[in-house]
């Protein structure tokens, strides 16, 4: 009987594996498909797989720049973001006030609204500025729309730090850089991290403002799967193969760290 | 001039007065406790010397140089915290040297003072161990440790004892005061333990409300408490305080002016348990408590059939009285404290 179940909880486990996966698998086998195969019905499982569509792209599109404008943009931004969220989670964390947790609220409010809603005034300002279509125009808007989540996650992993050690630092003669250097950078790896990695995955995937604020010149990848879709008709296979050289880099990154991430957790929770 | 002053140190959280006004004077080498009950702002006035906490107004000098605006890193003072407070990340001995790590000591100057710290405190097995894997016990030296290495101006001590089991708080007490004794090092201490403050100070400070009530030696304290919180916050079972109206006769039987008006103070052990008819107090017992060493009864006044004050008295020998008996109470002469009705103590006795 409790061999049966067993059975029952693998099989099931392995049945919602494979329904989230299917988009991914298929978005794979398609990438390897000629334009005629990727549309044949019924769609063919067994083919002599080509990397047609894969020339194709990079032959269209200049894959590499947008690739380096996707890692200039995400690496920047969460760089960025970590060193202007960790001091505002320090304060917030270790010298709350009776406002701390509204100013909180508030932050996290921002994401509560749609992006879309803030599409008018912020392409004017950046148009304004002269940042259209610029990196440096997408790593201030991707820094500062990731900001709030960022907040938050290192204001709760800040929290668990019993303020007891930091003065403990301070009174052997850290200063606050040093006390976050040896203490809270160690003791927050895990958060730190988990942070970081989630801002990169966030910055990465980022569609809306990359494809409203820039074009040619600062396109992310995802402007890049965006310009497959185009009005001259679908073209799946490249669509896929562009999406598929879009997404790698990322999840290759996630795949390493998700061990680095796990470890740190572990080592966070370590009291 | 004192090694370490305050003067006129004052303290707001918001609009509550937590520190008012303190003046003391703590010269090298004193070992002064910081004593009172919970909420006088004793960990308070600790932090303000650490620096853990801004000061409102007045001033602070160590050592001849005003401090009070200085960051605690840069103070040369040690503080051992209520919960320890080690690094959780870190070894023993990365506990203990840490403070030198980052003053860049050598290293092996930093190894050989790590070392001698450790066998100072029983240490030496336990230095590549993370605090964890320590006892509470453990942990509490390592914290100890984490002050010595580091030779500092003057050690604070915040309640270090009170996460401690009542037996190993009585050792570590006696180890602090023979530290204290090798290293010579001034040191404040902070407890709400009357014991603590009795058993390891040179000088006790007894605080109420953020204000200093009496700062003088453990005996001092005991023998010429300066009012009635004093007198009764310092000694176990606390001093008997009878209002003069309560029990008219008592001012006649301790030899104070009749016409006083205001308390009269007995520590337990000047109470009297006599037979019943004997005694200038009749009484009846109340409770008996016996510790072993001492007994403590508590008895209450008689007067007209009626029950009257309840006092203690503590003797050091063993006692066959139950509860309910008739007995007569009387005090040792001149051994009295009068307090007027304000509770301060009244140069009394004439």
């Amino acid at each position: 009987m409790k061999h049966f179940a067993l059975i029952l909880r693998t099989v099931a486990a392995w049945a919602v594996t494979l329904l989230l996966v299917f988009p991914l698998i298929w978005l794979v086998l398609t990438a390897f498909k000629t334009e005629q195969q990727a549309i044949a019905i019924p769609p063919e499982l067994f083919f002599v797989p080509t990397m047609e569509s894969f020339a194709e792209v990079n032959l269209r599109s200049d894959y590499l720049l947008y690739a380096r404008n996707s890692v200039l943009t995400s690496v920047i931004s969460t760089l960025l973001g970590l060193a202007i969220a960790a001091p505002a989670a320090y304060s917030m964390a270790f010298f709350r006030t009776k406002r701390t947790r509204d100013i909180l609220m508030w932050m996290l409010s921002t994401k509560m609204m749609p992006a879309v809603g803030a599409l008018v005034p912020i392409y004017v300002m950046a148009q304004t500025a002269g940042m259209l279509d610029t990196l440096s125009g997408l790593i201030i808007v991707f820094t500062l729309s990731n900001l709030p989540i960022m907040v938050w996650m290192l204001y709760s992993g800040f929290k668990d730090i019993p303020p007891d050690i930091l003065e403990a630092a301070r009174m052997d003669g850290a200063n606050v850089w040093l006390e976050f250097l040896h203490v809270i950078r160690p003791l927050a790896m895990g958060t730190l991290s988990s942070t970081g990695l989630l801002c990169l995955v966030l910055s990465w995937n980022e569609a809306f403002w990359s494809l409203n604020l820039s074009s040619a010149k600062a396109g992310t990848l995802a402007t890049l799967i965006a310009s497959y879709s185009s009005p001259e008709g679908l073209f799946w296979a490249k669509l896929s193969a562009a999406s598929l050289m879009a997404i790698a880099p990322i999840v290759v990154v996630g795949w390493f760290s998700q061990k680095q991430l796990v470890q740190g957790l572990t080592f966070g929770a370590v009291k | 001039m004192a090694f370490l002053e305050l003067n006129g140190v004052e303290k707001y959280f918001g609009t509550v007065h937590a520190i008012r006004g303190i003046n003391l004077a703590i010269e090298k080498g004193e070992f002064v406790v910081f004593v009172g009950p919970s909420g006088c702002g004793k960990s308070t006035l600790l932090r303000l010397i650490a620096g853990l906490e801004p000061i409102d107004a007045g001033r602070l000098v160590l050592d001849g140089r005003d401090i009070t605006q200085l960051a605690s890193s840069k103070r040369d003072l040690a503080m051992v915290f209520q919960s320890y407070a080690l690094y959780p990340h870190m070894s023993v001995a990365d506990n203990m040297s840490f403070a030198l790590r980052l003053a860049n000591v050598d290293r092996a100057i930093i190894k050989e003072k790590v070392q001698r710290a450790a066998e100072i405190l029983n240490l030496t097995n336990y230095l590549a161990r993370t605090p964890k894997e320590l006892s509470g016990g453990q942990r509490q030296r390592v914290a100890i440790g984490r002050a010595i290495v580091r030779a500092p101006k003057v050690f604070l001590f915040d309640e270090p004892l009170s996460n401690l089991d009542a037996a190993l708080r009585g050792q570590t007490r006696l180890e602090i005061v023979k530290l204290h004794r090798e290293l010579g090092a001034t040191t404040i201490y902070v407890t709400h333990d009357q014991t603590e403050a009795m058993t390891m100070a040179d000088r006790v400070v007894v605080l109420r409300d953020g204000a200093v009530e009496q700062v003088g030696s453990p005996l001092d304290l005991y023998d010429s408490p300066a009012n009635r919180f004093v007198a009764q916050f310092i000694g176990t079972p606390q001093m008997n305080v009878v209002d003069t109206t309560e029990l008219p006769g008592l001012g006649d039987i301790v030899g104070a002016r009749a016409s006083t008006d205001g308390f009269i103070g007995v520590r337990p052990e000047h109470v009297l348990v006599l037979p019943a008819g004997s005694g200038r107090l009749p009484a009846q017992v109340e409770v008996v408590e016996s510790l072993g060493a001492d007994t403590l009864i508590y008895a209450s006044t008689r007067r007209d059939g009626k029950a009257g004050v309840t006092l203690v008295a503590k003797q050091n020998s063993r006692t066959r009285l139950r509860v309910g008996d008739s007995i007569g109470l009387d005090i040792t002469p001149q051994s009295f404290h009068l307090f007027d009705r304000q509770g301060h103590t009244v140069s009394a006795r004439q």
